[in-house]
């Protein structure tokens, strides 16, 4: 009886995602595979190889793993701070750490244009001190401090998480059988906190990945990432085909690098925890 | 040696601090200046202020965002409590197809999301406006809704529910009285979940809203290019201010309750 009349109440969740999952991403993949008259054509996504479109890809590879990788060297270290602290979940200063991540994460990255500007905060303390002006804006350097800067409490969430699951008697059991403050982090805390470092690593490679506000508000249109390509094919170019191919290509980026993250983590289902 | 370690906690700790927090103090301190430069400071006002709250266009991109991620909190919250109920009882095959196609929003980039939407609303010949920008988050929503109920659902037991209808309730009145106290804690989290994430959205928004009408993070963006007013510090400011209020009164609401209880 439940079975039956519980069934119909999944329909109209079911015609939702269908309407706007399914059927957009049909929409994508036919406009990614047809040219403007129609016709079948593999153009679109050869458009990658490309330099002006090639090049952006592989900018924001770099970029995208640079920031992941120093996201995860200041996250690592603090979240074992927070965790040798012995305070809960919900003490003051765990609470210090996460609250940027509620705040709209545009008004994070204007905070940086700031003082990053050629008229900013830092030029204006460095003038004051009478010392020369710094061209900091408009920099690759820029652009990655503003990556780093809005995805890092990304990476301390899950990384917290992770690290306070694991059990203190663990550890103290390392020592006493003779292992190195060194030989307990590779061995012991490293290979447990794995769920969290996956978690971590997607929740900031992803978005830095694909991201084209940030390097247009602090690269100033010079540091052309290729979210910045997609983002002009459509509200600029108009060219819905080519902006199409170059989706569905980062698109297949993105689930490729997922799956080799995932790899080192197979029973992992932090993600679904991992938000809050 | 415990002394030197612990000085070097607090140390990077600190820095960790001032590197996360003197950008949202730059914006606090500079929504107070009252000159234009950002690099001087010329006297104290509050005119920033007064000029926001007098601003149309900002007044217009805040109710549009809280109405926003309200409603699509709520739809989702709805949609998606009654299908993971569904979902929970359905056969292996079609639940791992359905739960598959849930995960591709939060899987996929935001860019590609954005975009898929905009061409279907442009294909399907939907004018974009406030109203593509609410199914595009609500479509978003369903999935941190989905997976914030399932482990409720999966919890419940069906026994009383059964018990319910024996007793003569209608199935409603079983799912009301009985099926959905249980499912709570998971349906809020879900809401809040969803809520956080419409606000804090800019890239599926930039894709799918028309011309003409703004959340705060297209504002933003869009003010970026023509220069930044003052009143959006003083806009950053209000924003940090609520959700610091917001946060600690539900982080620590519960404790001081429980506390109080315990000295009284």
């Amino acid at each position: 009886m439940k079975n039956n009349t519980s069934r119909y109440l999944a329909t109209p969740y079911i015609i939702w995602i269908v309407g706007f999952i399914v059927i957009p991403l049909l929409t994508i993949v036919y406009y990614g595979f047809t040219d403007r008259n129609n016709t079948f054509t593999l153009n679109n996504i050869a458009q990658i190889l490309v330099w002006e479109n090639y090049r952006p890809l592989y900018r924001a590879m770099i970029l995208s793993a640079v920031c992941t990788a120093i996201c995860f060297l200041l996250a690592f270290p603090l979240t074992m701070i927070l965790r040798s602290l012995k305070v809960g979940r919900s003490s003051l200063i765990v609470f210090v750490f996460i609250l940027p991540m509620w705040m709209n994460s545009l008004l994070r990255v204007l905070a940086w244009q700031t003082l990053l500007e050629r008229k900013g905060v830092i030029n204006g303390i460095l003038t004051a001190l009478h010392l020369p002006e710094q061209h900091l804006i408009n920099t690759t350097a820029a652009v990655l401090i503003g990556m780093v800067y809005d995805f890092l409490p990304f990476m301390i969430l899950p990384l917290f998480n992770a690290l306070m699951k694991i059990d203190d008697n663990t550890i103290n059991a390392a020592y006493d059988l003779g292992a190195s403050y060194w030989q307990t982090l590779t061995k012991i805390i490293l290979p447990l906190s794995v769920p969290g470092i996956v978690s971590g690593v997607t929740m900031v490679f992803v978005p830095a990945l694909t991201t084209f506000a940030i390097s247009n508000m602090l690269g100033g249109g010079k540091i052309y990432l290729i979210g910045n390509v997609i983002e002009q094919e459509f509200m600029q170019d108009s060219d819905w085909n080519e902006g199409s191919g170059l989706s569905l290509v980062l698109m297949i980026f993105v689930i490729v690098s997922m799956l080799i993250v995932n790899h080192f983590d197979d029973k992992s289902d932090m993600r679904k925890g991992g938000v809050i | 040696m415990e002394k030197l370690k612990s000085a070097l906690s607090n140390c990077y700790l600190s820095l960790i601090v001032l590197f996360m927090y003197a950008p949202i103090a730059t914006l606090v301190v500079l929504s107070f200046n009252s000159g234009r430069s950002r690099a001087q400071w010329s006297g104290f006002t509050t005119d920033w202020y007064v000029a926001m709250w007098a601003d149309e266009t900002i007044m217009a991109a805040l109710r549009n965002t809280v109405i926003i991620a309200f409603l699509s909190a709520f739809v989702a919250t709805v949609l998606g409590t009654l299908a993971a109920i569904a979902i929970n009882n359905m056969k292996p095959v079609s639940k791992n197809i359905i739960m598959s196609i849930t995960n591709v929003p939060m899987l996929n980039a935001d860019i590609v999301t954005g975009i898929s939407l905009m061409l279907c609303f442009i294909a399907f010949r939907i004018s974009l406006g406030f109203h593509t920008i609410l199914m595009a988050h609500i479509t978003f929503n369903l999935p941190y809704v989905i997976l914030s109920v399932m482990p409720k659902v999966r919890q419940a037991s069906k026994e009383t529910y059964e018990a319910a209808l024996d007793l003569g309730a209608t199935p409603f009145q079983a799912f009301l009285t009985v099926v959905l106290p249980e499912l709570m804690p998971g349906v809020t989290s879900g809401f809040m979940l969803a809520f956080t994430m419409s606000l804090d959205d800019f890239i599926i928004t930039h894709f799918t809203r028309g011309a003409g009408i703004d959340t705060i993070s297209t504002l933003v963006y869009s003010q970026v290019r023509k220069g930044i007013s003052p009143t959006m510090y003083a806009l950053s400011t209000v924003i940090f201010l609520t959700v610091f209020i917001v946060l600690m009164i539900g982080n620590y609401a519960p404790e001081w309750a429980k506390k109080r209880k315990r000295t009284v």
